[in-house]
């Protein structure tokens, strides 16, 4: 129960709830309202991990999402590991299981601890120089090495038993953070009734107002001020605040994401409550209010556990009730970490201050710091630390006028707070596409021009004073609310103004120190010196080279130092070197969060038809066609594929077949100008087409290729019945719409998609009439009155159809168009009516199959969008006497009408009937002429053909009609296989079986 | 993701609408009567300009029409959105940028 250095008082904690939870097997006690990080040290823990590259022992660095080295894998349960969480950020609560990463054995004796001592070898772009040679070593030693050293945790194995939910939100104003900027935008924004959102990534909403008890606003304690906005804020029905979420994005016209962590900081969740909340908000204005990061001062073993923030130090005091240690030692070159001496000296912690900056450049916090009683050292520098697992001494020296440091002294301590200055947070405006200016006065890039409806304010625009901040937010929500109103308030003064530095001073071989800038990432001052020397003078291509700046943190302690120590070794302004690409996300987003219900049937839409579940209750396979499943076949017992494809295309050829064939596309083409229309859309001619007939139309692109096919019928003089391939549905309708709206707008067509309304039953075979024959009413079936080709509408077991004399096999057959609804009762009384003549469901390989054996082509397996009308043998289909059609005048064009190298559709017969050619395979002419080998063309279709009881290939081949006959090699997985050129047709190749 | 006026549905997000490339090239009246060069620059050319661009969209997963748009190809911003058919209101030409 013991937390030694849980102040006795103090903090925003809950005192009289205590929680516990594990870190490396071992139980950490805490209270509501801890971090993970606050509890560990005020259990004395500062060491909670081995860095990345050296395994030197690391601690807690911040306080905050910019913590670049206590990353722990977190256990909430089975299924729920998540590696690399900073222990600033994750909410302590009982049953939490947290492990530090990154050491074997043990965090405390870790054996690739052995890397620090060779860290010579370690230097910038080791990579790069080290495993370059010899070529064999890749595979088998470079990469497995590489792959085992990557990544810091361990990613989870199990699936994520979580939930995720997903949202869209609209309002007037987005306000990104909740503290003193923030909520006074807030306050400003919610008086005009404005839909106002305020997202805040922390637990409990007032950013820097949670640690600064002590200060005042408008003569109130800021507590109290915090309180009070917050309520009214509460109070509003326009305001939603959202604590414990994180903007990560910023997108186009003011798309933001964010993350909405819901439920993890709970010990059981109740119900279906989502883990986390991904929101996609379209804001009318952005206030960005995200705040500053402090930076870290650069000197050798500045790495050491016990080394904070000196900002941090003061969050641990003030709001979690716990002394990072009890000998502090404040080493800062600005004035905001005297603030952290006095309150760390209030709390009854023995303080030193150490200030590189001279005496005369301080201002009036060394003198009050005196006062209580604290050593203050102006014109010092920090040359190094002691210590191993945990700081026990900081290294000083006086600063002389030469610029030489004068002589050491230890300073005992076993806590170090360290300021050298202030970053703003310019992630968000940077990904919104602004552009940063660089401001000499605060050593920052701050916001300058907006290209979103957006504004900054208070310390994310390097307004650094609690009465700026409060006074610039009320602006800024005023403003973005479109108001004039202004507040000035009035708060204790910020100590503020920081004197810039990059490396500190130091009397040791500068070419020796090991001075961390990166600490995620191991880079020291040394290695961007040396990327430098090596001629890296991009700071975006410094950053891949040493990796400063990457990983989860994404540099954000660390980028203006490295920009620092570049912008000094190329003796450049820093706005010459500019920053790097802030890309989104800010902070990690998991995987869950983005993927949200997208998952297992969520994943991707599916399509299925009205007789889906009859094809499932007797025993279809499925397979996947654009977003349908479709019946892949229908395998009887002890079945496979082969099998079961064999006896379905034997039965469709000797008795009749039924075959799923819904999920054509279908499009109503209706108007006076229909036929004009189609004319125009299709190369074939449409106008002489009688009422009741079906024609096989081709339509292409304008550049003359084949875009899509289907049988179309004609139901009246202004209305046809268009079917597209099942795939092409929607482009099909998508390229009519384009043409009628966007070149024909005069003609008088309406167009609408019918695939969902009409199911259609294949019913194909010899039998096929004999089976339907009872159950149809209104319609004559004899071969005279309904010849191939014909359309006629009547009723079908009483149900409207039009019904289609139309085959896809080269059988007699029926394409039974029903109104989905009815769809399945239909199939089932046909089914059951050709249950005597032995009606046998096929699939859609059994339908690929008998296509083949036809030499009927699939648009997308025989063409590929280079293949035009002729090249499959259809140039008789286009319409002579038409001017016009789209395509028609690319059918001119040279490359098309070239009389020779063009790739025709023939029919491939291999040498060994057995042998089925793999689709794809490539052939050519001579198998024994040089690599690389002419190519001929390759094989489109290829399958078993059991009516021709041999293999049977389709083939796109140059100039492949004139090679009818001629032996060609085609590759296999075993070399090349010969096969003659035949035409592309197979069976029935007279074409009588249509006309039964 | 982009914020698109329909001029018929008004303010729509991107996932809606389908981009149809540069806007304003007829389709020739006889394409018959179009040499191969002009046929080729019909069929296969298009600017890409840095800066103001006149596109044609389509708003797919919603009324389904077409119309043209004025959109700035640095800042994606759109100028305006009118009907097809129209002429846009603003200059098509760069916008001065800092």
């Amino acid at each position: 129960m013991a937390q030694p250095f849980r102040l006795s008082r103090g903090g925003r904690i809950d005192r009289s709830r205590p929680i516990v939870f594990e870190f490396n097997g071992k139980p950490i006690h805490g209270y509501q309202g801890d971090t993970v990080a606050s509890a560990l040290i005020a259990n004395g823990i500062h060491l909670v991990g081995r860095s990345f590259k050296y395994h030197r022992p690391r601690g807690i660095l911040s306080h905050g999402p910019d913590e670049p080295s206590a990353l722990l894998s977190v256990d909430r349960g089975p299924g729920r590991v998540d590696p690399n969480n900073r222990a600033s950020v994750v909410e302590a609560r009982a049953g939490l299981r947290t492990t530090s990463q990154n050491h074997w054995p043990s965090l405390e004796y870790d054996i690739g601890a052995v890397n620090d001592l060779l860290s010579p070898v370690f230097v910038a772009g080791f990579y790069y120089k080290t495993f370059m040679w010899p070529r064999k070593f890749w595979d088998k030693v470079y990469e497995p090495f590489i792959r085992a050293a990557a990544g810091l945790g361990k990613a989870p194995t199990q699936a994520d038993p979580d939930r995720y939910a997903n949202r869209h939100a609209h309002c007037d104003v987005l306000i990104v953070g909740a503290g003193p900027a923030g909520l006074a935008a807030a306050l400003a924004a919610a008086r005009t009734g404005k839909r106002v959102i305020l997202a805040d990534e922390g637990p409990e909403p007032g950013g820097s107002l949670l640690h600064d008890p002590k200060a005042e606003i408008d003569g109130r304690l800021a507590s109290d001020w915090l309180a009070d906005t917050l309520a009214d804020l509460d109070a509003r029905e326009n305001v939603i605040l959202l604590p414990r979420t994180t903007v990560f994005g910023y997108y186009n016209h003011n798309h933001v994401a964010m993350t909405e962590r819901v439920t993890d900081h709970l010990p059981s969740v109740a119900g279906q409550a989502p883990r986390e909340r991904l929101w996609q908000v379209r804001a009318g204005e952005v206030i960005l209010a995200g705040g500053s990061h402090e930076r870290p001062l650069v000197f050798a073993d500045n790495d050491r556990p016990g080394i904070l923030l000196a900002e941090s130090v003061r969050v641990f005091l003030n709001r979690y009730g716990v002394a990072p240690g009890h000998r502090l030692v404040v080493a800062t070159s600005g004035a905001s970490a005297y603030q952290v001496a006095l309150d760390a000296k209030a709390a009854g912690l023995d303080v030193t201050l150490v200030d590189l900056r001279l005496e005369a450049d301080c201002g009036p916090e060394v003198t009050r710091l005196r006062q209580v009683g604290v050593e203050v050292l102006t014109g010092h520098t920090v040359v190094g630390s002691k210590g191993r697992k945990r700081v026990s001494g900081l290294i000083v020296a006086p600063v002389e006028s030469n610029g030489r440091c004068g002589a050491r002294r230890v300073i005992p301590c076993d806590c170090v707070g360290m300021s050298g200055g202030w970053t703003p947070a310019v992630h968000l405006f940077s990904q919104s596409r602004g552009k940063l200016r660089y401001d000499d006065a605060l050593d920052a890039f701050v916001p300058n021009i907006s290209a979103q409806a957006e504004r900054s304010a208070g310390a994310a625009r390097g307004t650094y004073d609690l009465a700026g901040c409060l006074t610039e937010g009320f602006a800024a929500g005023a403003a973005a609310s479109g108001s004039s109103e202004t507040r000035t308030f009035g708060a204790s003064p910020t100590l503020t103004g920081f004197q810039p530095v990059r490396v500190m001073p130091t009397d040791a071989d500068p070419t020796r120190v090991r001075a961390f800038v990166d600490y995620q990432n191991d880079v020291t001052a040394k290695d961007i010196k040396l990327a430098v020397r090596e001629g890296f003078q991009s700071i975006e291509h410094v950053k891949r080279y040493t990796t400063t700046g990457m990983a989860t943190d994404q540099g954000k302690t660390s980028n203006m130092n490295a920009l620092g120590i570049v912008a000094g070794q190329l003796d450049k302004a820093l706005p010459a070197v500019g920053t790097t690409t802030f890309r989104p996300p800010y902070t990690p987003v998991t995987f869950g969060a983005l993927v949200g219900p997208a998952r297992h049937a969520l994943f991707d839409p599916i399509r299925t038809t009205p007789i889906h579940g009859w094809a499932e209750s007797h025993g279809a396979t499925f397979e996947n066609v654009a977003l349908w499943r479709r019946a892949w076949y229908f395998p009887k017992a002890g079945e496979d594929l082969h099998e079961a494809v064999a006896r379905e295309c034997k039965a469709v050829r000797e008795g009749v077949g039924i075959f799923d064939a819904s999920t054509l596309g279908k499009i109503e083409v209706v108007g006076p100008d229909a036929a004009e229309f189609m004319n125009r859309m299709y190369v074939n001619p449409w106008a002489k087409l009688a009422n009741g007939r079906c024609r096989y139309g081709l339509m292409l692109k304008e550049d003359g290729y084949i875009l899509d096919d289907g049988v179309v019928a004609r139901v009246s003089d202004q209305c046809f019945h268009v079917t597209t391939t099942t795939g092409g549905a929607a482009r099909v309708l998508g390229h009519m719409e384009d043409y009628l709206q966007t070149e024909w707008p005069d003609l008088q067509v309406f167009l609408t998609s019918t695939t969902e309304q009409w199911a259609v039953i294949a019913l194909q075979g010899p039998k096929a009439r004999q089976v339907i024959e009872p159950l149809v009413e209104g319609i004559d079936l004899s071969p005279e009155a309904f010849p191939h080709m014909a359309m006629r509408t009547g009723t079908i077991c009483g149900v409207p159809t039009r019904l289609f004399r139309v085959s896809f096999t080269g059988e007699l057959g029926f394409e039974i168009n029903v109104p989905s609804d009815h769809a399945l009762a239909v199939w089932e009384a046909i089914f059951s009516a050709g249950e005597p003549h032995g009606i046998t469901p096929y699939g859609t390989e059994t339908m690929h199959v008998l296509r083949a054996e036809k030499g009927y082509i699939i648009v997308g397996q025989e063409t590929d969008g280079t293949v035009t009308p002729d090249d499959v043998g259809m140039a008789g289909m286009i319409a002579k006497t038409k001017v016009d059609f789209v395509g028609k005048r690319s059918l001119a064009r040279p490359d098309v009408i070239a009389t020779t190298g063009r790739k025709q559709l023939v029919g491939l017969m291999t040498e060994d009937p057995k042998l089925v050619l793999d689709e794809g395979a490539q052939i050519v002419a001579d198998p024994n002429q040089p690599i690389p080998m002419r190519m001929l063309g390759h094989v489109t279709s290829s399958y078993w053909s059991p009516n021709c009881n041999r293999s049977i290939a389709l083939a796109l081949v140059a100039d492949g009609r004139a090679l009818m006959g001629r032996t060609l090699h085609i590759t296999t997985p075993d070399g090349f296989t010969r096969a003659t050129v035949s035409e592309a047709v197979f069976f029935d190749t007279k074409g009588e079986r249509v006309n039964a | 993701m982009l914020l698109i006026a329909c001029p018929h549905c008004g303010n729509r997000p991107e996932t809606e609408f389908r981009c149809g490339g540069q806007a304003h090239i007829a389709r020739p009246e006889q394409p018959g009567a179009i040499d191969d060069q002009n046929w080729s620059e019909y069929l296969f050319v298009r600017k890409n300009p840095r800066g103001v661009h006149a596109e044609r969209w389509n708003h797919a997963h919603g009324c389904g029409r077409w119309f043209n748009a004025l959109r700035d190809t640095v800042s994606d911003r759109f100028i305006e959105t009118y009907p097809m058919g129209a002429s846009p209101k603003s200059e098509t030409t760069s916008e001065a940028r800092a």
